[in-house]
Order: C-alpha cells, then sequence, then structure tokens
C-alpha cells in the first residue's frame, strides 16, 4: 500500500528544518520503502490558490492558518498500516513535531 | 422448538461465533459479508437442528454452512475479484505452520482491538465482531443511538480497509506494546457493565459476562502473557462481588457494607488461582496489580479484617505504571484506613492542591468520609453535599444522601 506521511510541527519544529533525516531516508531507500518526498520552506512562503467562477483566487499564506503546519512529506510504499507506523515512528520528526499517515487512494 | 435446541444454538452461538466470523473474514477479506454469513448460518441452525437434530459437532455444521453461504454469495457478486475470493474460499483451513483455527480468533481480536482505532471504535467492533451482539445491544449497551453506532460500527471497519489495518496477530516484538490495546478494550467493557457512568442502572451484568468470557478467550490463546491472566483474574474477582454490590432496588452497597456471605466463593478461589499463575511469571504489571488489591479485599473477613497496609503498598505500586489521580484517591482510602483517617486526609488535601479531580465526585465523598471518622461532622456534611452534586448515577447520589442523612440524624454531631 502506498501512504503519505505529512510531517507537522508547529513554529518550534522550524528550527530543525535544516536537520535533515538522520540517516532515515538511506535506510528507507535500501529497504524500498521510499518512494520520493522532501521538507518545505515555511508556510509564510506559501500561496495558495483556489478557482471560483472561472476567476482565479489568490492568497498569501497556507489554505489553513492553524497551529500545526506541514514542513514535510515523504510517499511510502509498504505491506501495511503497521509496518508504516513504523517507518513513520522511526523519523527524527516524530521526536518533536508530529506524523499523519495518510494512505493513498487506490489505482 | 425444544428448549434443548435453544440451549445448544445458545451455547454455539457463545463458543463459536468470533471464531467463525473471523475464519471467514480471513478467507473473504470482507467483515460484513462473513459476519452476515455466520448470522445466516446461525439462522439456519434454528431452522434445522429442532428437525435434523444438533449435530455431534456444531461448531463445525455451523463453518461449514456459513462457509457454503459465502461462496453462494460471492457467485451471485458480478465483479471479477468474486472469483478470485471464491478461489480463497475453497482452499483448506490452514495447515499447522499458519497456527490453525485458534489464531484466527486472536487475529479478529487484535485487528478489533487496533491502536489506530479509537478506543470507543474498538469497544464497539468488540463486541459486534468478537462478540456477535447486535448493533441494537450494543447501542443499548454503551448509551450511544443505535444510529450513530451503526455509523461507528462502519467507520470502524471502513478504516481498518482503506488504511491497510493487518489482519493478524501482532509478531513477537510488538505484542508487548499491542497486548495492552487489547485488555484495555476488556477493561473498558467490564468497567463500562461494573458501573454505569451515567443513568440509573448501576450494574449491566451483560457487559460484565461478556468481558469476563472474552478475558478468559484471551487467557487461553495468550497462555505465557502474564498480564492477560492478571486481567482475567481481576475481572473475577471483581465481579465475584455482583451480587452484594446493590441492594434489590439498585441501591449500591459500598465494600464494607456488603454480605460477604453474598459473594461468589467459586469465582473468588478461580481468580485467586489464575493470578497465582500470573504472579508465577515473576513481571508484575498493573493488571495483576489490580488483581492484587482486589484478592485483598476477597480473602478478608470483613473490612477491619482487610490488609489495607498491603492495599495501600499495592496502590503505591500501581501508579508506577498508571501515575493518575484517581490511583492516588485509592491509595489516600487505603492509607486512611491502615494509618487513619488524619493521614488519608494528609493525601487527599494534596490532590486537592493539585486540582487535578475537580469535578469528580469521590473526591470530595473520600474526604467526607475520612472527616466524619474523626468526627468532624459538620464539614463531613459539608463535603458530601460536594460530592452530592457532583454524582452521576442515582445510586451514588443515593448511598451519598444516605450518609448524609446519617450525620446529621447522629447525636454525637461535632460543631468545632
Amino acid at each position: 500500500m502506498r501512504y503519505l506521511l505529512l510531517i507537522c510541527g508547529d513554529e518550534t519544529a522550524a528550527e530543525h528544518a535544516e536537520d535533515g533525516c538522520e540517516g532515515w531516508s538511506e535506510e528507507m531507500l535500501d529497504r524500498g520503502v521510499l518512494v520520493g518526498g522532501g521538507g518545505l520552506r515555511p508556510p509564510t512562503d506559501a500561496t495558495t490558490v483556489r478557482v471560483r467562477d472561472e476567476e482565479l483566487l489568490l492568497s498569501d499564506g497556507p489554505f489553513a492558518e492553524t497551529k500545526e503546519q506541514v514542513g514535510g512529506f515523504c510517499l511510502i510504499e509498504c505491506a501495511d498500516l503497521d509496518e508504516a507506523i513504523e517507518i513513520a515512528g522511526k523519523h527524527p520528526a516524530a521526536t518533536y513535531g508530529s506524523i499523519e499517515i495518510r494512505p493513498m487512494l487506490a489505482g | 422448538m425444544t428448549a434443548e435446541v435453544r440451549r445448544a444454538v445458545d451455547a454455539a452461538f457463545r463458543d463459536e461465533w468470533g471464531r467463525l466470523v473471523a475464519a471467514l473474514i480471513r478467507s473473504t477479506g470482507d467483515w460484513d459479508l462473513a459476519e452476515e454469513c455466520a448470522q445466516e448460518a446461525f439462522a439456519h441452525a434454528l431452522r434445522t437442528w429442532p428437525r435434523d437434530g444438533i449435530p455431534q459437532r456444531p461448531g463445525a455444521w455451523l463453518t461449514t454452512t456459513a462457509r457454503h453461504r459465502a461462496v453462494d454469495r460471492l457467485r451471485r457478486e458480478t465483479v471479477g475479484t468474486a472469483k478470485l475470493r471464491e478461489a480463497a474460499l475453497v482452499i483448506p483451513e490452514p495447515g499447522p505452520g499458519d497456527g490453525g483455527v485458534p489464531d484466527d480468533l486472536l487475529r479478529l481480536i487484535f485487528t478489533c482491538c487496533h491502536p489506530a482505532l479509537s478506543l470507543e471504535a474498538r469497544v464497539a467492533l468488540t463486541l459486534r465482531t468478537v462478540a456477535g451482539l447486535s448493533t441494537a445491544e450494543i447501542a443499548r449497551a454503551l448509551l450511544v443511538g443505535e444510529a450513530a453506532m451503526a455509523k461507528r460500527l462502519t467507520r470502524a471497519k471502513a478504516k481498518i480497509r482503506h488504511a491497510g489495518i493487518p489482519y493478524r496477530v501482532p509478531p513477537a516484538h510488538l505484542l508487548p506494546e499491542r497486548t495492552p490495546a487489547v485488555l484495555g478494550v476488556l477493561y473498558l467493557l467490564f468497567s463500562e457493565g461494573y458501573a454505569a457512568s451515567v443513568g440509573a442502572h448501576l450494574l449491566r451484568g451483560d457487559l460484565c459476562d461478556e468481558a469476563t468470557h472474552l478475558a478468559r478467550v484471551l487467557a487461553d490463546l495468550l497462555p505465557g502473557e502474564p498480564e492477560v491472566l492478571g486481567l482475567l483474574a481481576l475481572l473475577l474477582l471483581h465481579d465475584a462481588r455482583r451480587a452484594a454490590r446493590t441492594e434489590p432496588d439498585g441501591q449500591l452497597v459500598p465494600l464494607e457494607d456488603q454480605d460477604r456471605t453474598a459473594w461468589d466463593r467459586a469465582a473468588i478461589a478461580e481468580g485467586l488461582a489464575v493470578l497465582d499463575r500470573a504472579l508465577h511469571h515473576r513481571a508484575p504489571g498493573p493488571y495483576q496489580v489490580q488483581a492484587a488489591i482486589a484478592a485483598c479485599h476477597a480473602t478478608a473477613a470483613d473490612a477491619a479484617d482487610t490488609d489495607w497496609a498491603q492495599i495501600a503498598a499495592l496502590y503505591g505500586c500501581l501508579t508506577r505504571w498508571r501515575p493518575s489521580p484517581v490511583v492516588e484517591l485509592n491509595r489516600a482510602v487505603a492509607v486512611g484506613m491502615a494509618d487513619g483517617p488524619a493521614a488519608g486526609l494528609e493525601l487527599v488535601a494534596a490532590l486537592e492542591r493539585t486540582g487535578a479531580l475537580a469535578g469528580y465526585h469521590l473526591l470530595p465523598a473520600t474526604r467526607a468520609d475520612l472527616l466524619r471518622r474523626l468526627g468532624h461532622h459538620a464539614d463531613a456534611a459539608a463535603a458530601y453535599r460536594a460530592a452530592l452534586e457532583l454524582a452521576r448515577t442515582d445510586a451514588e447520589r443515593h448511598y451519598l444522601r444516605r450518609r448524609l442523612a446519617e450525620l446529621t440524624r447522629s447525636p454525637g454531631g461535632s460543631h468545632r
């Protein structure tokens, strides 16, 4: 199954932005479960796009102003949720932020 | 239908439902289909057993009937995957390497209690799929509307399917973190039955029965897990007091006032034996400690004869695993019995300063009991009134009112 790992944190997580992931990516690439992913610039650099009544609407900032923001993502492919939990639990960001595991729609 | 057939079907339902559904889920991968076919098999038994007699092995008869139903249903489906699933159905029972039938039930229990599901979802799913209660019965037992319960069950099954929760017994390295999730569900189930947190009925014995039954099944399947044995012992020892715990009119009888001759001696003996087996593993845990506390009560001739010092020490132990203000409050009660009410009051006062149990009726109720024993009747009455404001069941309110009435009637009422 494919899962998207959304790596989230509040503003204090930003100080970890340049941390790298302490060998996590290498390990998961070796295991053949990491399909892709990367870290993101902070939400202050985000632009949100909507089209309503054929009009392009832009706003400065993320789509939702919440305390927790997405700081990175990884696409993984593994056997089941237990393996996804194990993979997410090994990511260093899990120790200071939180990681949401979202199953991808099949297909 | 004869009473004999009715009993045979009831017994088969209790013993076989979970295994039947578990095996059908394994072979079809479809939870709803599995439940429906199991249900149809039992309905068929009710129709045919009176005519054909009770089969020698009811479990095998039900399995065959349910599997036939599943194959029929899948054949009628037009989707291409149906053929694949039909093929899976005709695959013989798994060989010894796969663990065989008992593991099916364990697989089902662990999947229903997967920690990626909310506790409410785990409890509902366990009652529906493992114990075979209907949605309406579960809704009634858990005091939730039937539509809401149906939605909860549907959502839980959808999450298992969509999120890829594996249908399996967790591998050995995951068991230490997954077993508590299962035990937590059974414990909650029992507590729900033991003291309905809201509403008029204090005891919903059927939930206690289900929880104890499932704990027994789990202990059979995982005999090497001391905490599973600890939980079973705990439930047996608590349930042994059931008959003495309420008066015929539903009023709550506190432990110290219970008629101990009404305690179920067989359940106590079994609970103590199971606890002994658990303790032999020398790997203590929170359920074993709680069972040991229950054992202290179960083996005491009366409240005064109880080894309160031991109980206070055990509560101290319990805070290692369950650091919670409720455990701390229980320790205060035990200390109040072992070392006198003043010592208990000190612990209660410390708890009150933390504010952690604000709004919990047993905090002022405990203080009231300790003050009463110290002879500070006016303060005790005030504390009983504070507890009354917070109590949530009729039985609790009744008990507190009675205590309050005793105080205000008592001639020795001190007005320091």
